[in-house]
């Protein structure tokens, strides 16, 4: 018998909460904007009130979800009676106030304001990575700026740093906004970068000046979806791809990641949320893999890895409580800032990992091929995987299990390079042995997926019996803490999800100081997981973030194959190869460790 | 633990009962210990205080009178001040820029030489003032600045023989 239960408060209504944003009735006062009565909530900010109301203010340094900065004062409106300008993503709405949002003074205001950004911004749209995404871009555009009316050179030389193999920095495209800094503190708590400097001087940067890669970066990417230009962007690799493509020698695989299928659509300009995956498939093959694979096999084979290691833990004792390991900068993190807690991250790779393994020695023998001509592509919602498939522990022999990822932007950019229309394209089906799938693995893509399929999974083993619900409430939506009891079998589990690392600091804390009620944790770097990772599409919000998510489940919901123990080559895999989980085999190809970091912290 | 380790330890054990508003009078004084701000001491400041590095480092680069490389055998402090700029400071730093291919802030690899610029030394009649280990060259050009890099090199292969 399995009982669920809620620790904090009734999940339906969390996910009810999520969906409409209402918490409590505020006290409402009345305003007026440009000569319209609206209604505002006391207390919050005029900025909150417009958009609500659908009136458009222009922000840079604004973020959704965190204190406003006021660093920049483009979304300056005017009050009238005031006599001045305030910026309304940090002044509160009062009773009776009368806003102008596009008086000739704000537009004035505003122009002024982009053209001042861009008297030291360098005349590089065309070379551009942002161009077209580029809110500084879209600024000048909208506010008619249409010549340069301020010059001033940079006061400093300042050099692209591209020592990370995710991201790469170009300071002179930066505008100061300040978001980078405040998403890496705020929401990550890694602080790996900073303002350096003063007045003309200033720039962002990590500690001492060096390279990112010196820097305590856990390669998450979450300030280059933040940035408003093109002063971030992820490694590309889309050339070494397409070289491999252009060779005959190789065999060219590619996997696809979970996340990946339910937000490219949005590279395409079509609606968040939908899920693209067979058109994607056929996509891949057009641009001409040999090979298509589903990263959410080997997330299958996760769980029955991780599953087994967490049954074992248990039973003999183990360290617990176990942390999962298959998001690449939580790892990094884990290793620079908690290395006392690396005995309790699964030994278990990553899925990308398992199927970069997998595919140069299981698939390779298979196919009679040698590892060395195999270059194995990933498409990841990611750009930590870029960093994760150059460690050397995923390596064998020399041959990393991944040769590249791309981020679900560069796979965007590489469709329309080749000029293919994925709203008309047929479907196709990924390729065999790894291209089956159970919806448990694919929900791998939002946060609390990863436990969801473990519970499901745990159940089985544990009672020899399927769970009734498989949909399991508690573990879903976009709360960063998520957290669950559970009675398996009679075995007691609590069990904790954690999106966002500024929420992973605050559970390990706990965990140090002592609390001792949990025994599975999954943490996931990106704040709602994989779907809001650091290589997804640019300019989403909130709102695409819960379309991707609920795409997800709505492939669950459908699904005919929802657990992982019961994917059909999962089980073959196992009877043909690798024997059992955490078997000899299992353990070479799919298992790894890790080492502590010193990095400025 | 390493000596310079030591020093700021008994330094930050002083500011215990301070929090992180102590952090200036933290830096000025392990400036003053070690000549200069280490990676390892800003590491172990932020431990004690809760501060990222890069946060240290960020505060700690937004005033001139912070350093993180040790002076060199002969350090050069260049007035920025405005006597100093009109009479031709700015040409006189990117002279020595170029002579010493250090940026202000620098020492060279070999020790040999670091740059500072500073706001006004307070000796505007001199303009434009340099100092070279605190003694004063008054009315520097770019051509002499060559020169008082020459000398400084020969003097030290000198004191070496
Ligand atoms: S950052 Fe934006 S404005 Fe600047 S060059 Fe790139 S696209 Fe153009
Ligand atoms: S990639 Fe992540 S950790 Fe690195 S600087 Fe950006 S936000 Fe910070
Ligand atoms: S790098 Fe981008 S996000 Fe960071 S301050 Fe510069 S413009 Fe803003
Ligand atoms: S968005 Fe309001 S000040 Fe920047």
């Amino acid at each position: 018998m399995v009982c669920v239960c809620l620790r904090r408060e009734d999940a339906e209504t969390a996910w009810n909460e999520l969906d409409t944003g209402i918490t409590e009735t505020p006290k409402m006062i009345g305003i007026e904007a440009d000569g319209r009565a609206i209604e505002a909530k006391a207390g919050e900010t005029i900025l909150t009130a417009l958009r609500r109301e659908g009136i458009h203010v222009p922000t840079l340094c604004h973020m959704e979800g965190l204190e406003p900065s006021g660093a920049c004062r483009l979304c300056v409106v005017e009050i009238e009676g005031a006599g001045g300008m305030v910026p309304a993503c940090s002044y509160p709405v009062a009773d009776g106030m009368k806003l102008k949002t596009c008086s000739t003074r704000v537009l004035e205001a505003r122009k002024t304001i982009v053209e001042l950004l861009l008297s030291n911004h360098p005349d590089d749209c065309l070379y551009c990575v942002r161009s077209g995404k580029c809110d500084l871009q879209n600024l000048a555009v909208d506010l008619g700026v249409r010549q340069r009316r301020y010059q001033q050179p940079r006061a400093i030389r300042q050099e692209m740093d591209v020592s990370s193999p995710s991201i790469v920095r170009d300071p002179s495209k930066c505008i100061l906004c300040g978001r980078c800094v405040r998403v890496c503190e705020e929401v990550q708590s890694v602080s790996a970068i900073d303002f350096v400097g003063r007045g003309s001087r200033a720039q962002i940067g990590p500690a001492f000046g060096g390279g990112l890669n010196l820097s305590s970066c856990i390669n998450c990417g979450q300030c280059i979806v933040v940035c408003p230009t093109g002063a971030l962007a992820e490694k590309s690799n889309v050339q070494d791809v397409l070289a491999a493509l252009a060779d005959p020698e190789k065999t060219v695989v590619v996997q696809h990641a979970p996340a990946v299928s339910v937000s490219l659509a949005e590279e395409a300009g079509l609606k968040p949320g939908s899920d693209i995956d067979g058109r994607m498939v056929a996509a891949l093959r057009r641009v001409g893999f040999d090979w298509v694979f589903d990263t959410s096999f080997t997330a299958d084979l996760t769980i029955m890895e991780e599953g087994s290691e967490l049954v074992e833990r248990v039973k003999t004792g183990g360290v617990l409580p176990m942390l999962t390991s298959c998001s690449p900068g939580w790892i990094k993190f884990v290793e620079s800032f908690y290395p006392d807690f690396m005995p309790n991250v699964s030994t278990c790779k990553s899925p990308q990992q398992m199927m970069g393994a997998l595919i140069k020695s299981f698939f390779a023998e298979r196919e009679k091929l040698d590892p060395k001509n195999i270059v194995s592509v990933s498409i990841m919602p990611c750009t930590a995987k870029k960093f994760e498939c150059s460690r050397p522990e995923m390596s064998n022999n020399y041959t990393p299990d991944v040769d590249y990822v791309l981020t679900t932007r560069e796979l965007g950019q590489l469709i329309r390079m080749f000029g293919l229309d994925l709203s008309g394209l047929e479907p196709e089906a990924a390729d065999s042995p790894f291209g089956e799938r159970s919806s448990a693995g694919k929900i791998f893509g939002a946060s609390g997926g990863v436990m969801e399929a473990a519970v499901r999974s745990a159940h089985f083993l544990l009672t020899g019996k399927e769970l009734e619900e498989l949909r399991i409430q508690p573990l879903r939506g976009l709360n960063g803490v998520k957290e669950l009891r559970a009675n398996i079998g009679g075995v007691e589990i609590g069990a904790a999800v954690v999106s966002g690392l500024g929420n992973a600091r605050n559970l390990l804390d706990q965990v140090r100081a002592g609390r001792d009620d949990l025994h599975f944790i999954e943490v996931m770097t990106c704040p709602g997981g994989c779907i809001a990772g650091g290589g997804q599409p640019i300019g989403a919000d909130s709102d695409a973030a819960r379309l991707r998510m609920k795409s997800l489940y709505n492939i669950d919901q459908e699904a005919q194959l929802r657990v992982s123990h019961k994917n059909p080559w999962v089980i073959r895999l196992y009877e043909e190869y690798l024997g059992k989980p955490l078997g000899e085999k299992s353990h070479k190809l799919l298992h790894t460790k890790y080492c502590e970091r010193d990095v400025p912290v | 633990m390493s000596e310079n380790a030591k020093k700021v330890g008994a330094i930050l054990d002083k500011y215990s009962h301070a929090g992180r508003d102590a952090l200036i009078p933290i830096l000025q004084e392990i400036q003053e210990a070690l000549g200069f701000l280490s990676k390892d001491a800003i590491a172990q400041t932020g431990k004690r205080l809760g501060l990222p590095a890069s946060k240290i480092y960020g505060v700690a680069t937004f005033y001139n009178q912070f350093r993180f490389q040790p002076k060199g055998r002969h350090h050069i402090t260049i007035c920025r001040g405005t006597a100093c700029h009109v009479k031709g400071s700015d040409k006189v730093l990117d002279s020595a820029c170029s002579t010493l291919k250090l940026q202000p802030g620098q020492t060279s690899r070999d020790r040999m030489f670091s740059l500072e610029t500073v706001a006004c030394m307070g000796a505007c009649g001199l303009a434009p003032v340099i100092t070279i280990n605190e003694e004063f060259n008054a009315k520097v050009n770019p051509r002499k600045i060559v020169r008082l890099a020459q000398d400084c090199k020969e003097h030290s292969t000198e004191e070496k023989k």
